[in-house]
């Protein structure tokens, strides 16, 4: 353990703990109200109080289990047709175009229609949910597919592979860093979608509590709740990751990292 | 080495254009040879004159326009098709040792077994011992990233030697290393090459190493990439780096120099 390793845990933390100090000298200093904004120790005691209520517990399962369930879906059909259409270049020409059209619709906008058709219930978040984290998935599928190497082929030509084989070695090893980078992505949208589902509408998840706090000016809470969404979401996407270190160990963006460790 | 009556591999007028109409490029004219088993012949030609098209049309990745190459009895192409009891008895050696990331040396050495359902650990097995043939002892369980340029090619032959092919086919495999490496890998290839007594044939603009490794070097002129003469090496076997040295040889390779540059 060198003094440049001490060093690069310090800085971060310094940078942090200052930018913490800086925060409650102003609130204290300029005598913000604690309804617009209230100081870094106030928001940890409320965040202490909010994860020792069991219902809060259960609006973020709620929220979980939209993101989660519309990422799947995402990662499903975006792996599904990427690949398809990495395969078979008629099914390209046919439907490219159209997805993209599909993605320059602003999706946020499209939320209060899902509500519209599919419920106040978890329906409609998981599909908001899905539609934001789609392309990331898709796209990447679709050029990671694509990216095997004609030479690769050719030495699996020559082994006379059937297509299962040439798939699960040389295929989906091909494709799976690229895919998993997009993964990451989508995770993060999965609960921007979400949490915004909750927003627009219904009674559960902690989008709905964050609005139901605000309305009761628990502006400490607030904050406790978007505390907790980061938390939330910084663990999905650190699973995605570590899923990634797991599955493609090879790969040059997780050697490196161990090589830095 | 044995010698029999009937040709092991056939090159029968073969030809190759890609493109159709106004566009269209002859890349191989009208090519013609006979090797017998356990041969060794080298295809010489300057570089894009379309000898590694025709050791793919060999190999079967490349579909023949015109003519036919025979493998033991069997036709590489039936019917527009690649055939699958013709060229397995063929492996390849690329210009990339074309090692996978994700299997280990002794893995991507074991794949060809592998993918014939070849118990693990029996292919693990036959891994190791060709793995300490070709000098990657103690290597076996590293990702071939860890490996230099020398030692991914010589993966790369451990893994063309597995299935104890009976022809080899190589596409300038030690063309991008450096040339003590070369030498060192040429000799283990001619001494593999020779005790295992597989029909060899390379494809290179080297005409050193053309003449030294080959039973006869098959001079090509370009585009279309044509025959002009088959030079028999006259050289004993086995063979040492000294014969570099020698008169003879010498000679040899400003015969093989001016055969090359002769037809322009």
């Amino acid at each position: 353990m060198g003094t440049d390793r001490l060093i690069r845990v310090a800085l971060p933390v310094a940078t942090v703990a200052l930018f913490l100090i800086a925060w409650t000298v102003y609130v204290r200093t300029a005598e913000v109200s604690a309804f617009i904004l209230p100081t870094p120790f106030q928001i940890v005691l409320a965040f202490i109080e909010l994860v020792s209520d069991a219902a809060v517990w259960r609006h973020a399962m709620v929220t979980v289990i939209e993101a989660v369930s519309g990422f799947l879906i995402a990662v499903f059909l975006g792996i599904t047709l990427g690949m398809a259409m990495a395969r078979v270049q008629m099914l390209e020409w046919a439907f490219k175009p159209f997805i993209v059209c599909l993605q320059l619709i602003p999706k946020i906008a499209l939320a209060p229609l899902f509500i519209l058709w599919f419920g106040f219930g978890l329906e409609s978040k998981i599909v908001i949910a899905a539609a934001l984290s789609f392309f990331p998935v898709f796209s990447n599928a679709l050029v990671a597919f694509r990216s095997v190497e004609p030479g690769d082929r050719d030495v699996f030509v020559m082994l006379q592979a059937n297509p299962v084989q040439r798939f699960t070695m040389l295929d989906l090893p091909t494709a799976l860093p690229v895919v998993l980078a997009g993964m990451e992505v989508a995770v993060v949208m999965s609960m921007i979608g979400a949490i915004v589902g909750e927003f627009i509408g219904g009674n559960e998840g902690l989008g709905y509590l964050a609005v139901a706090m605000l309305q009761e000016l628990q502006v400490p809470g607030l904050f406790a709740v978007i505390v907790l969404l980061t938390l939330i979401g910084l663990t999905l996407y650190t699973l995605i990751a570590q899923l990634r270190g797991w599955l493609t160990p090879w790969h040059a963006s997780v050697a490196g990292k161990s090589r830095e460790a | 080495m044995t010698i029999e009556n009937a040709a092991d591999i056939r090159i029968l007028g073969v030809g190759k254009t890609f493109g159709q109409g106004e566009n269209a490029v002859r890349a191989i004219g009208d090519a013609t040879l006979d090797m017998q088993r356990g041969d060794f012949i080298s295809l010489l030609g300057p570089s894009g004159c379309g000898k590694t098209t025709l050791l793919r049309i060999i190999a079967g990745l490349e579909r023949p326009s015109e003519g036919e190459i025979i493998v033991r009895n069997r036709s590489v192409w039936e019917n527009g098709k690649r055939s699958a009891a013709a060229t397995r008895p063929i492996s390849m050696m690329f210009q990339e040792a074309r090692l996978f990331p994700w299997f280990t040396v002794a893995e991507n050495v074991a794949l060809p077994l592998r993918l014939r359902g070849v118990s693990k650990a029996e292919r693990e097995e036959r891994a190791h011992v060709l793995c300490e043939t070709v000098g990657l002892k103690g290597f076996e369980n590293v990702r071939p990233s860890a490996l230099s340029g020398g030692m991914r090619q010589r993966a790369s032959l451990a893994r063309a030697l597995i299935t104890e092919p009976q022809v080899l086919l190589l596409d300038e495999p030690f063309g991008a290393l450096d040339a003590m490496t070369r030498d060192t890998l040429n000799m283990e290839l001619m001494s593999v090459c020779a005790k295992a007594n597989v029909t060899t044939i390379l494809v290179t603009h080297s005409i050193t190493e053309a003449a030294f490794l080959s039973d006869r070097v098959v001079v090509l002129a370009a585009r279309p990439a044509r025959i002009t003469e088959v030079v028999e090496m006259p050289f004993e076997r086995p063979r040492t780096l000294d014969l570099q040295r020698n008169a003879e040889f010498q000679d040899m390779l400003l015969r093989l120099r001016a055969s090359l540059t002769g037809d322009h």
